[in-house]
């Protein structure tokens, strides 16, 4: 027998207010799949690429903060968004390759009696599911195969850009041609939908400053999944939920056309296809409404 | 011999003075090992059909002309594998353009766009020149390793038409000229960096209308990373006190107010500091819909009030954002 799979999970901010059925359905997913998680409950936000914008100093410091607490459960830390991906990791590779910056870093955490060193991994959810416990694995542990479901794969941009930051993680995705969340819904015995925009950007960290921009760029990605019969859409990413979820009659107003298409959560499929209980899954916290899954499903 | 791969190549065909729509002509050839992309385009126009039309010049990856576009993906047409492009894609690659919009013939753009917003940001050292200099004009390594990186680039537009925003935002400079605005304004011998920080500020064409894709940073062929380089603009703003306050400046500064509450975002102060009580009104219907199905949280009785858990050791983040912050709004 191999060793159980033991992670500490950093929720990040959306989990833990906006979409409470993310954190449910990663922990529900776990749990059926005899993965031990951790929650990092002393980790802060990730500052999201925004606060970097205005001070990416003190956002080196907290992340390399939040990473800290895996170290010292000598953990890999595990994300469930692909910003909180994006930002740790890029803490992780400015101070793994900047001695100097690492020193300076230190310099702040040593006041509040921490230490970065940098012995820890940073994956997102969604690859430890493939790469460490295996898709085979999953595979045998259906118990509602998604065969009824068209799925359309939505991969969200930090998962798989930059590629050069992200290839140790994420198992050397192509960033033009990624295919993790295809095999996953394959396993789980789903139709993955082939669509252009798979691989693109949802718009949402311009959602207020260029509100237009990031209603088109979700509304190209939305219509493209429904031209292309998709019964549904999912994302590794809560941010690209948000965006696609909670704002589709807005969308349909700028793109001129109706938009009706449920963006589930990576880890709520998952949950969806190993018989996890409607609580775990929570799609009743959907503003597009996806209720009927749980029955199309089965 | 036998290490020839037969490719087929799905053309994007189109001439602006006679078609009226694109259409696309498929090319069969055997691929050899050490072909480029470019060595392909070459054997359509000198094999299947003259009249194909591209850019190219110095078949060194310095010139910039050979940028298109294989399977969606930017490509310095005469610096790319074709079979390796093969590997990833299949034995169908198709060729396009870096723009299908804006097409003249086949591969050939209209690269107007580009120049303009290249122009726009001021692309040169702005200095007073003394006529007799009684010395040499220096910089350290320092200041020159600051903008090395960003001098790469040879403006063949692989990340500006790989810019979703964009092609969605005509107003917006695009990553390969806000990458000359920081070339330029980190120079040290340029008088003009604050102009060009003003220029990259404002809403709707500036930095602040990047949509974090990080497309660009995968398009470039000279690794040049043009995101970071937006970034850094970001930061310079608020360095050098050009940054005014609005919605979007206050959305980058304002995640400190959550973070010292509670350690995390809170999400509706965010909205509500960066929109200001006026244009929060805009966002009230989308509140009610996620109050309706519970993403806005009432443990308190009321929305948005002590609605955030806190996080534990809440004190570090608060002293660690006391002690490090270096910039502010």
């Amino acid at each position: 027998m191999s060793e159980q799979l033991h992670y500490a999970l950093f929720t990040g901010c959306t989990a833990k207010q906006s979409t409470p059925e993310l954190l449910s359905s990663t922990l529900a997913v776990a749990d059926k799949l005899g993965i031990k998680i951790t929650i990092l409950e002393e980790a802060s936000c990730c500052g999201a690429s925004h606060l970097q914008d205005f001070d990416e100093f003190l956002a080196h410091v907290l992340n390399a903060r939040n990473i800290c607490y895996a170290e010292k459960l000598g953990l890999t830390m595990i994300t469930i968004c692909n910003t909180c991906q994006l930002n740790s990791a890029m803490t992780k590779h400015a101070l793994d390759h900047d001695p100097e910056l690492k020193a300076k870093v230190n310099e702040k955490l040593a006041e509040v009696g921490l230490e970065y060193k940098g012995t820890s991994e940073i994956k997102h959810f969604l690859y430890t599911l493939i790469d460490e416990y295996g898709l085979d694995k999953i595979k045998d542990k259906v118990e509602v195969p998604l065969s009824h479901l068209n799925i359309a794969p939505f991969y969200g941009c930090h998962n798989i850009r930059p590629s050069e930051l992200h290839e140790e993680a994420n198992g050397r995705e192509n960033p033009y041609n990624p295919t993790s969340l295809d095999n996953l819904i394959s396993a789980l015995e789903g139709n993955p939908v082939n669509y252009e925009s798979k691989n693109k950007c949802c718009g949402f960290h311009v959602e207020l400053q260029a509100n237009h921009t990031s209603e088109v760029l979700a509304g190209n990605a939305l219509l493209d999944a429904v031209d292309n019969n998709a019964d549904l859409m999912v994302t590794p990413c809560p941010l690209c939920h948000l965006k696609m979820d909670t704002y589709q009659d807005s969308i349909g107003k700028v793109m001129g056309r109706d938009v009706e298409l449920p963006v589930l959560h990576m880890p709520q499929m998952v949950a969806l296809a190993l018989g996890c209980t409607e609580k775990e899954i929570g799609l009743n916290f959907h503003v597009q409404k996806a209720k009927h899954l749980y029955t199309q499903a089965s | 011999m036998s290490q020839l791969k037969k490719v087929t190549l799905k053309t994007f065909r189109f001439n602006a003075e006679t078609d009226y729509l694109p259409y696309y002509k498929h090319y069969t050839m055997e691929v050899g090992k050490d072909e480029l992309i470019l060595d392909l385009l070459n054997r359509i126009k000198w094999e299947h059909d003259g009249s194909f039309s591209y850019r190219r010049s110095c078949r060194h990856g310095i010139c910039g002309a050979c940028a298109i576009k294989v399977n969606g993906k930017a490509t310095l047409a005469c610096k790319v594998n074709a079979l390796e492009l093969v590997e990833l894609f299949g034995d169908e690659l198709v060729i396009e353009p870096s723009s299908k919009k804006r097409a003249i013939k086949d591969m050939i753009i209209d690269k107007s766009d580009f120049w303009e917003k290249h122009a726009a940001v001021k692309p040169y050292v702005v200095s007073e020149i003394d006529p007799r200099p009684e010395h040499e004009s220096k910089q350290s390594i320092e200041e020159f390793n600051n903008f090395l990186d960003s001098d790469l680039c040879i403006q063949c537009g692989a990340c500006h038409y790989s810019c979703p925003a964009l092609e969605v935002n005509d107003a917006f400079l695009g990553p390969a000229a806000l990458n000359t605005a920081y070339r330029f304004t980190v120079d040290t011998r340029d008088e003009a960096g604050d102009e060009r920080l003003e220029i990259t500020a404002e809403g709707g064409s500036g930095v602040w209308d990047c949509v974090k894709c990080f497309e660009c940073a995968e398009a470039c062929p000279k690794e040049i990373n043009p995101i970071e380089k937006i970034g850094k603009l970001h930061n310079l703003q608020f360095v050098r006190g050009i940054a005014e306050s609005n919605v979007a400046t206050r959305h980058a500064e304002g995640f400190l107010r959550g973070m010292k509450k509670t350690g995390y975002l809170d999400e509706a102060d965010i909205v509500t500091y960066s929109e200001g009580y006026l244009g929060m009104y805009k966002h009230l219907g989308t509140a009610f819909k996620m109050m309706k199905v519970g993403k806005i949280h009432w443990h308190s009785g009321i929305p948005f009030i002590n609605s955030i858990p806190k996080i534990k050791n809440l004190d570090e983040v608060q002293k660690l954002i006391e002690i490090s912050q270096t910039n502010k709004l």
